[in-house]
């Protein structure tokens, strides 16, 4: 070999060294299978608190807590359009392995050989320490037990080491449900009373950091901000062992780069991105897009019926004919929302909620409706929003505005910090506002409940108050929990022509839930929750 | 220099009182209810009131801001709402992240911009001077997050040279050892090269993002003040006692130019932590100002004043060292302090 032969060489060795350099960072088999079986979800925000009991536990709280924990009973999944989703009406196991209903009590078997991630057994005990917990400690899990009628402690009795009886208050058709949501999970209550303190004697210092479920997955490392990582618990009872080993959870507080990573296939999943992101990723194709209506949710227009102008129902009805449906739906939402205006005007109304009003956008119609109230002579008001969620919230108040204007409303535009919001809605002086509420359980007079009921709850955001109105929702709860079906469906039928022809709120749409995936990642499954559950999923 | 250490400790102390007070009130006056926004979505005016209670928000401002200063006393911050982590440590944490990528991103701008700002004063009107001109004009007017976007966009999402934007470390790879909270330097301490490259690649794409911003106050005050220092008279003497270049320029001229770009890179060195903000969102670096500011999104109180407070600590710390450093570097300085 001469010289220069050995330098040709030496250089083609060179630039192989070079690219070698350039490889992506699996290097090993080992790695690789590890990646397999590891799945990658890439959000905005991460979880304040591991524990739903804990004090301000935010929405994405819920979801380490509900993988991290199981409850005595759970949904069955069922499929709809196309997508795996809870089923509301049939329940199952998951602690327990039989459930006995009788009249005013629930009875609970608890499967035997459940164990807590430390592997001490599930007892009865355990089961009452944590309901009686949820009903105890205050704040949102308080309150959620509350609406299925459980408030006491003394409503939950163990009746022997694998046996539970919940009585009832009340009869209530919620009641079942509501110990399928997130809130009524079962604790490791010996682990738990071993770090609470005196001034904590919930331990909720110690769960916030720490797991002590029986879930299918334990939070192994959790940095605030940052990341959650997820092992699987190989022991779990609560159903099929599933198949991700690993799930690690990083926050990503830029939409574009999560989008550039779910395209570069670094990221397994993604669910908040703007919709824009979605639809066009969507037309792509290089990923699976979910797109599911939230249960029981709507996006809506809300006016404070208390004070003039809205106070007078043709207001608010031209309102309701001067909003840019279709644009919003285009320009804003790009389609992912389903409408909830513009029913045929033969339509009848169905025993179901969310559905249709039968407005569409009528300008003329508005401007006479104004005329009639008095108002031809224009009305100044401002329209309020959130600013949390402005990427929907802001395009919707401003086509909304420019519509207004034109039957001569004239708003001004307030946006309210997300830390604000909730202050201001809470006050009831908003005068025109959007908003959007959605119920974990998925009944109308649920959702009928809390958002029309004249105990003018927080989500009563108009202070609408009509003595029909109570008549039909309170009908409609006691009919539900006597079973008598025919009472029911005219009591809500009943509630939503009124709610439509009284106009305290105008709905817009039932928004979705959009959720990017990689190809080969299968098993996603819709919750009333909106979160994910990580032990379905499969990879590969 | 203990006596300057002394004085100059002494006077950050009004300073830091201040802050103290400034920053609890601030935050008090900040719209928006801490109770209401963690009671959550579905919250009654009595879940919230409970909310209030547990949080001590219930209690007047006075005995807040005693409650406040007395926790303090004991080295304690307070608790995050919106991570649910006591702040100090949070701040410990986060601090080594912020610094070690401001402190990469400085270096960077600083081996990038002197010789370039040397040489521009040096060959004033040629094209490197130009080139100066154009560099440092495009590095200022270009918003951090713009470029920080654009390079992530190129070398991540394009060419794939750069590693996903995923804060410190690949998710495949698990932190070493912390020993001094600085991943390049705690990797080398674990003798873990493989972590090393990989925190380093992580680090090149945001630090290069802070560095274009940092280059051009440099490289304009390297400019300016070597071209002072060239005319003055004992450069020309220099010169025409027939020194080299070399040590005309680096070792009379640049060392005299030295001191206004030392005080330039105390204020840049600032001036970035606070551009760290946008730049640690865009690469979901795990740092102090994106907690901040979720912190400040969120009337999450605590986070905020033990954030300033550091900050502050930072500052006055740092002006410390710069004085010192005008020490090593003239000993005029010295005298006059």
């Amino acid at each position: 070999m001469n010289r220069r032969e050995f330098m040709k060489s030496a250089s083609a060795t060179a630039v192989a060294t070079g690219t070698g350099v350039a490889a992506p960072a699996v290097f090993s088999p080992a790695k690789a299978q590890a990646r397999n079986e590891t799945l990658l979800i890439v959000s905005e925000s991460g979880p304040n608190n591991l524990d739903i009991h804990g004090v301000g536990t935010n929405v994405p709280g819920y979801e380490a807590s509900w993988n991290t924990y199981d409850r005595l009973i759970t949904h069955e999944m069922t499929e709809k359009d196309g997508v795996r989703y809870y089923d509301r009406d049939k329940l199952k196991g998951e602690l327990a392995e039989d459930m006995n209903i009788g009249d005013m009590s629930v009875t609970f078997k608890l499967k035997k050989n459940a164990t807590f991630q430390d592997g001490s057994p599930v007892t009865a005990k355990d089961v009452k320490w944590s309901l009686d917990r949820a009903v105890s400690v205050g704040g949102f899990p308080t309150f959620q037990m509350k609406a299925g009628s459980l408030e006491k402690p003394e409503q939950f009795v163990v009746v022997d080491d694998h046996t539970v009886r919940v009585d009832f208050l009340r009869k209530d058709r919620l009641t079942i449900p509501d110990l399928a949501v997130i809130v009524p999970c079962v604790i490791n209550s010996e682990l738990v009373k071993k770090n609470a303190t005196e001034k904590d004697p919930w331990g909720l210092e110690y769960t916030k950091q720490n797991t002590a479920g029986s879930g299918a997955y334990r939070v192994t490392k959790w940095t605030p901000g940052t990341e959650v990582i997820f092992e699987r618990f190989d022991d779990w009872k609560g159903g099929p062992l599933p198949k991700i080993k690993r799930v690690i959870w990083r926050m990503v507080p830029s939409a574009g780069n999560r989008r550039a990573l779910l395209e570069r296939g670094d990221a397994d999943i993604s669910y908040d991105l703007p919709n824009k992101d979605f639809v066009e990723l969507k037309q792509a194709g290089k990923l699976n897009i979910t797109s599911v209506p939230y249960s029981n949710g709507v996006q809506y227009i809300g006016m404070n019926v208390k004070n003039p102008p809205f106070d007078n129902p043709k207001v608010r009805e031209a309102v309701a004919y001067a909003i840019p449906y279709e644009k919003i739906m285009e320009a804003v939402l790009y389609g992912l929302g389903k409408p909830m205006f513009g029913a045929p005007a033969d339509a009848v109304t169905k025993v179901a909620w969310p559905q249709p009003t039968k407005f569409k956008t009528d300008l003329a119609k508005a401007k006479q409706l104004m005329a009639e109230a008095g108002y031809a002579g224009g009305i100044d008001t401002t329209l309020s929003f959130d600013l949390g969620f402005a990427g929907v919230n802001e395009p919707i108040c401003v086509l909304l505005q420019e519509n207004l204007a034109q039957i001569g409303i004239k708003t001004t535009i307030n946006k309210i910090p997300g830390a604000n919001w909730r202050t201001e809605l809470n006050k009831k002086v908003l005068p025109l506002y959007t908003n959007v509420f959605s119920g974990w359980l998925d009944y109308p007079e649920y959702f009928f409940f809390w958002c029309y009921h004249g105990s003018n709850s927080v989500f009563n955001t108009m202070s609408y108050q009509s003595a029909a109105m109570d008549t039909f929702i309170d009908g409609a709860r006691a009919a539900a929990a006597s079973g008598d079906k025919a009472a029911y469906d005219t009591d809500v039928k009943g509630m939503v022509d009124l709610a439509f022809a009284d106009v305290p709120r105008i709905p817009l749409y039932q928004p979705f839930v959009n959720v990017a995936m990689q190809k080969n990642i299968t098993g996603y499954e819709y919750w009333f929750h909106r979160r994910l559950d990580y032990r379905a999923f499969q990879k590969g | 220099m203990l006596k300057l250490l002394g004085s100059r400790l002494a006077t950050a102390v009004p300073s830091l009182i201040g802050v103290v007070i400034v920053t609890f009130l601030l935050t008090r006056v900040l719209p928006g209810d801490t109770a209401a926004y963690f009671a959550g979505p579905a919250a009654t005016p009595q879940a919230i009131a409970e909310i209030r209670t547990k949080l001590g928000l219930d209690k007047p401002l006075p005995v807040q801001f005693a409650d406040y200063v007395s926790a303090l006393a004991k080295g304690d911050l307070g608790s995050s709402l919106s991570t649910g982590q006591p702040v100090a440590t949070e701040i410990a944490a986060r601090l080594p992240a912020s610094a070690e990528l401001t402190l990469a991103g400085l270096v960077l701008a600083l081996l990038i911009a002197v010789p370039f700002g040397i040489m521009a004063a040096v060959r004033q009107g040629s094209w490197i001077d130009h080139a100066c001109r154009i560099i440092t004009t495009a590095g200022v007017s270009l918003p951090v997050f713009f470029t920080g976007l654009l390079l992530v966009y190129v070398f991540y999402f394009k060419l794939g040279w750069a590693p996903a934007p995923l804060g410190r470390l690949d998710v495949f790879f698990s932190a070493p050892e912390t020993v001094t909270g600085f991943y390049l330097i705690d990797s080398l301490i674990a003798r873990d090269f493989e972590t090393f490259r990989a925190a380093l690649a992580q680090l090149a794409v945001p630090a290069i993002t802070l560095a274009i911003f940092a280059l051009a106050p440099i490289a304009r005050m390297t400019r300016a003040s070597m071209l002072a220092v060239l005319s003055s008279e004992f450069v020309r003497t220099a010169k025409a006692a027939g020194l080299t270049d070399y040590t005309v320029i680096i070792t009379y001229a640049f060392r005299n130019a030295m001191l206004p770009v030392v005080t330039t890179l105390g204020m840049v060195f600032s001036f970035l932590l606070g551009a760290n903000v946008l730049v640690e969102k865009v690469f979901a670096w795990p740092g102090i100002g994106s907690y901040a500011v979720e912190a400040l999104i969120t009337s999450d109180y605590a986070p905020v004043q033990g954030f300033v407070l550091a900050m502050a600590i930072l500052y006055v710390i740092l002006n410390l060292l710069i004085d010192l450093a005008y020490g090593i570097i003239d000993p005029r300085a010295r005298s006059e302090a």
